[in-house]
């Protein structure tokens, strides 16, 4: 199994044309996606190295069956490249694109709820890796491999970092999903753990959080109702000061609720294992699933 | 970006949300010719990006030329909590007859905007809000649907304000929600919203943030940045296009990605050491990027090592090195550098490092082990760690 991408997935890519778009699209191609389509306004009828390029995500859906968009253009329009794939009826949305206006993420979530057809991730996010099945985004794939970890991160890097000290130790990955940094995100902690908990592959979950919002907070009460299955958390930010955003625009403390230490606390308090350094998490994960240390 | 107070005002008298008449000034004569233009009495009021101006000293009222000028005297280039006082807003003195508080905000746990209104104003919110919960009535907004007539009456009629005033509170709640959409706010609080002696309802306060991602949609407001009031080291970032938080210790920290590097601080931390900075050069840093990332790390004096975490993904390690490499070449680099390299093109990466042969440069396996390194090089912490 895994979860969201995977053999199934039939990818368009909104600004497959730019620069990072057709890089990073094609990189997807090469690891084994489908990448099916692309779209760029004007540009209908060419194509990127084979893959053919629509005026609309409406003509691409219905010109190539594609169930996936990855979102690849500039902040000013990546707000209604959401909604037209929505519209279109893509069954998920993974949007890489960052500095996206939150009053336009204010809309395009709440859009997205009512509509109930488009699972959304990110944006300001990495994507979806399902190591060995698909890639969705910009996740070096070549430090993973197959296996049973659920691995669900704010952050980009620090998922990878995690996810290679995980591998450093012969275990691989189920799927990683990176939800992104912003304060407005489609997925949340919770959707996504609540995934994985269903999945069947998926043996262990590692939670990477950071400072600010209460998302983890949240997640730990609906781990300990809802998920029988270990879930090993990493937080990031305990030496941040107080009303200093550090790079994510969700990385925002306010009072006390949101630091670091209220996260771990709130997770440990749950039968969450924390681990204090991205190597204590990959130590924790491999006791857990007594692989080789 | 979080605005002045009558930078805020400014928004608030473009949506018609009403605001006693004011003057800006940054010295004291113009404070006095802004205070005899306005007719006294006047409130002096200092013009900092913090709470607690009351408290501190920075708002005064004065009745006549004679304590204008006293008080702005005294008012300029005041301390208030780390802030120091260069702009003052000049505002004709409201008689106070009740204080309300009232709010619009983005809600990030319910991904709505919220608004919020209290007949129990004019002093810290937080304290409302821990002393009688139910004093603040909050009521979360549909985006789609945005902020109806009854939202404003529902809100007034359930916060008990003086009935009759409602109908204008809540017209005002509606005005308060059009600066928040319309100037892509992330929060606008008026604290407090004045009613007169004469029943009128005005906005004393306003503390306005607005979201840095959406400031090409308004080019009036970019131009509220204050670059001066701004740490050099932070302003220089900015320039550079770095994400780059002052904070006060002696190791000077560079990473790739904002949690990757957050989370090399707190190593660090657990090393016993004490960051410097949080600089973040980004995904798919080069070389340039690079340089200019350490030049800004170096220009803050209390550095004394230098630690690199880049896990690779789309920043590619081999450019790290050549950025590295080429800083040591344009750069006067007299502090130890621990580098600790993973990722997309590490081993080259470390084979550049290697050729280069850089004196002071120390090349780490892991993230911990560079930590360590990194804050046995750079020493004890001064003791005046604040510069």
């Amino acid at each position: 199994m895994s979860i969201l991408v995977g053999e199934h997935t039939k990818l368009v890519v909104s600004g497959l044309t730019g620069r990072e778009g057709s890089f990073h699209g094609l990189n997807n191609r090469r690891y084994g996606t489908q990448v099916v389509a692309g779209v760029t306004p004007g540009k209908g009828g060419s194509d990127v190295e084979g893959i053919p390029v629509f005026d609309t995500v409406h003509e691409a859906v219905a010109e190539t069956g594609a169930n996936t968009s990855m979102i690849f253009v500039p902040p000013r329009f990546a707000a209604d490249a959401i909604l037209e794939a929505a519209d279109a009826g893509v069954e998920l949305c993974i949007c890489i694109t960052e500095g996206i206006p939150v009053h336009d993420m204010l809309r395009v979530y709440t859009q997205l709820k009512r509509d109930g057809r488009t699972r959304l991730i990110g944006p300001n996010c990495p994507g979806v890796l399902s190591p060995g099945k698909a890639n969705v985004g910009i996740i070096p794939a070549h430090f993973f491999k197959p296996g049973s970890v659920g691995l669900v991160s704010r952050s980009g890097t620090l998922t990878y970092q995690i996810g290679n000290e995980i591998a450093q130790r012969g275990l691989g990955n189920s799927t990683i999903v990176g939800i992104g940094g912003d304060p407005i995100v489609g997925s949340s902690f919770i959707d996504i753990v609540q995934m994985f908990e269903e999945d069947p592959e998926t043996e262990l979950i590692v939670l990477v959080g950071e400072i600010g919002g209460d998302e983890e907070e949240r997640t730990a009460d609906f781990i300990a109702e809802n998920v029988s299955k270990p879930v090993v958390g990493y937080i990031a930010g305990f030496t941040a000061p107080p009303g200093k955003t550090m790079g994510h625009a969700g990385a925002i403390i306010s009072g006390s609720k949101g630091t670091a230490q209220a996260k771990a606390e709130a997770l440990e308090a749950r039968g969450v294992r924390v681990g204090r350094n991205p190597t204590e998490v990959a130590e924790i994960v491999a006791e857990i699933l007594g692989a080789r240390v | 970006m979080d605005l002045l107070e009558y930078q805020g005002k400014q928004l608030f008298r473009k949506h018609g949300v009403p605001v006693p008449e004011g003057r800006h000034a940054d010295s004291v004569d113009a404070a006095v010719a802004a205070a005899d233009e306005l007719g006294y009495p006047v409130v002096v009021k200092a013009q900092v990006k913090i709470g607690g101006r009351g408290k501190a000293g920075g708002i005064k009222l004065a009745r006549n030329r004679d304590e204008a000028r006293a008080h702005a005297e005294a008012i300029l280039g005041m301390d208030i909590r780390g802030f120091t006082v260069h702009e003052l807003w000049i505002e004709r003195a409201s008689e106070i007859d009740e204080e309300y508080y009232a709010a619009v905000l983005l809600d990030r746990s319910a991904k709505r905007p919220l608004v919020m209104l209290s007949r129990m104003g004019g002093m810290d919110v937080e304290e409302i809000a821990a002393r009688d919960p139910q004093a603040i009535v909050r009521l979360h907004i549909d985006p789609l649907l945005g902020f109806q007539d009854f939202h404003g009456r529902r809100l007034a009629f359930e916060a008990g304000i003086a009935r009759d005033v409602v109908r204008p509170v809540g017209a005002i709640l509606g005005k308060l929600y059009e600066v928040f959409i319309r100037e892509d706010a992330t929060l606008v609080e008026v604290n407090p919203l004045l009613v007169t002696k004469s029943r009128e309802v005005v906005a004393l306060d306003a503390k306005v943030t607005l979201d840095d991602n959406a400031l090409w949609r308004h080019p009036d407001s970019a131009e509220f940045r204050d670059v001066s009031a701004e740490d050099p080291q932070e302003r220089m970032a900015k320039e550079r296009g770095l994400q780059y938080v002052k904070l006060d210790g002696n190791v000077g920290i560079l990473g790739n990605g904002a949690g990757l590097v957050m989370s090399t601080l707190d190593v660090v931390a657990q090393a016993g050491g004490k960051p410097a900075n949080f600089c973040d050069a980004g995904g798919g840093a080069k070389a340039d990027e690079i340089v200019a990332a350490v030049e800004v790390i170096l220009s803050d004096p209390k550095v004394t090592a230098l630690l690199f975490n880049i896990f690779g993904g789309i920043t590619r390690c081999d450019e790290v090195a050549r950025g590295l490499v080429e800083a040591f070449e344009r750069l006067d680099i007299s502090v130890p550098v621990v580098v600790r390299l993973d990722g997309t093109n590490d081993e080259e990466g470390r084979r550049i490092l290697a050729e280069a042969n850089l004196e002071g440069v120390h090349v780490a396996k892991t993230m911990l082990d560079a930590a360590r390194r990194v804050v046995e090089l750079a020493g004890p912490v001064p003791q005046e760690a604040r510069a």
